[in-house]
């Protein structure tokens, strides 16, 4: 979205006369202060834009490598239709991913640094990914609950600062919540199948909550970007904030389907209005965003996979386009 | 060929129905326009959001600069009676 030409363009701006950077900085502030919209080529400060960059770059990493947690069931899904339904949630993880890309693109980051970003392990994705989906409640857990926290997320970024990425959200947030339907209706089918089904959809509940809740990341004492972001508008609302409206429309739904929420401290609040939950173990958090997850070797090594086998389909495709380029060429002259 | 070649970009632009005009939607890597067309379709227009795709490539396309955007605009800002409101007519004048 809006090209990497036209960032040559765009850096003049920095250097023009009679304007200090504190002025450029107050201006750009009351922008974002009058809920305007900043666009790629307009001056932004560097820490801005090194802050989207990590946040998108990272975002559309954690579309890239969600496909693979469920690509795994998609030869094996137990009916026709749920395959479809798979096959066509993991394309859209893909779309997304190339969405983000494009948004990061237009801050000056190339596509290519990204990847290697993502393979050298500089860039994180979201901690998520890094659980095993040994069953097929784990599909239809992953579209109720971290499909269901990611759109909590997200929702609040397509008002973000940044045009970019505010418009790659929206598109992102309308396809999304087909994933969470899906992903409860799965839910559904399996908490009203055999007693077999029933554990099954239990289990994986158990195993997917305290990973979901963790997805809002730190806890608000803790959070070292959440202050600038939210004045930047990147952020509309705390972890903390998030983490509870997502407790508080989930537990509902998880008394729907009459499983249990494994957390022997969850209790509804009547003065607050909220459900109360425990303790958040930042120990595991910390642990699997350090790479020592379950899957964390196994997902960067399929990345890295994927990246080595496509690079001669990448470089024949651009040579054969070349090729028509100068065949063209020579039949016209 | 250079390890580092990058697949060029293009900027995307869809119709979504026949009536309207082609709007830009995003961008896209490939290798020559028909391919930017081909990936366009796959990640632009999964449910049917179009009926016609534009590719142009990115590089080629020129845009104003938002810093000369009050230069650029501004002659047009006190022109108010370009607009029809600007007329006060009386209301038993019909048709008008």
């Amino acid at each position: 979205m809006y090209t990497q030409g036209l960032d040559s363009l765009g850096k003049d701006c920095l250097h023009q006369e009679g304007i200090d950077s504190a002025q450029l900085e107050a201006r750009f502030q009351g922008k974002v202060d009058a809920d305007d919209k900043i666009e790629p080529k307009d001056w932004m400060p560097d820490a801005y834009r090194h802050t989207l960059i990590r946040q998108i770059s990272q975002h559309a990493h954690s579309e890239i490598v969600g496909m693979l947690p469920e690509g795994n069931w998609i030869t094996r899904a137990p009916t026709l239709k749920r395959k479809a339904v798979l096959i066509a949630k993991v394309q859209d993880e893909g779309g997304h991913g190339m969405y983000l890309y494009s948004a990061a693109e237009t801050l000056g980051i190339s596509r290519d640094q990204m990847f290697e970003q993502l393979l050298s392990g500089a860039a994180k994705y979201s901690s998520i990914f890094n659980y095993p989906t040994p069953t097929w409640a784990d599909v239809g857990a992953i579209g109720w609950l971290v499909d269901g926290a990611a759109i909590m997320n997200q929702i609040p970024i397509c008002r973000c600062s940044y045009g970019p990425y505010a418009r790659a959200m929206v598109r992102i947030c309308k396809e999304e919540s087909f994933h969470q339907r899906q992903g409860f209706e799965i839910m559904m089918t399996l908490a009203r199948g055999t007693e077999a089904q029933r554990r099954m959809a239990q289990d994986a509940i158990s195993r997917w909550w305290w990973p979901s809740l963790m997805m809002f990341g730190p806890s608000d004492a803790q959070s070292k970007h959440t202050a600038q972001s939210m004045r930047w508008k990147i952020k509309r609302f705390t972890n903390d904030e998030l983490r509870q409206k997502f407790v508080d429309i989930t537990v509902p739904q998880a008394d729907f389907l009459e499983l249990k929420v494994p957390d022997p401290d969850l209790r509804w609040d009547a003065q607050a209005q909220h459900y109360h939950f425990g303790p958040i173990d930042w120990n595991e958090f910390n642990a699997v965003l350090k790479g020592n997850g379950p899957c964390n070797r196994e997902r960067l090594q399929a990345r890295q996979t994927a990246w080595d086998d496509g690079r001669w389909v990448r470089e024949a495709a651009l040579a054969y386009a070349e090729k028509q380029r100068l065949r063209d060429k020579t039949r016209a002259a | 060929m250079s390890e580092k070649q990058e697949w060029p970009l293009f900027e995307v632009f869809i119709r979504a129905r026949s009536g309207l005009e082609h709007k830009h939607v995003g961008s896209i890597h490939a290798v020559d326009a028909r391919m930017a067309i081909e990936h366009a379709r796959d990640v632009y227009t999964r449910r049917q959001e179009g009926i016609s795709i534009w590719v142009v490539r990115s590089s080629e396309m020129v845009a104003s600069d938002p810093e000369e955007a009050d230069a650029l605009f501004e002659p047009a800002r006190d022109k108010v009676y370009r607009h029809p409101t600007f007329y006060a007519i009386p209301d038993e004048v019909k048709n008008l």
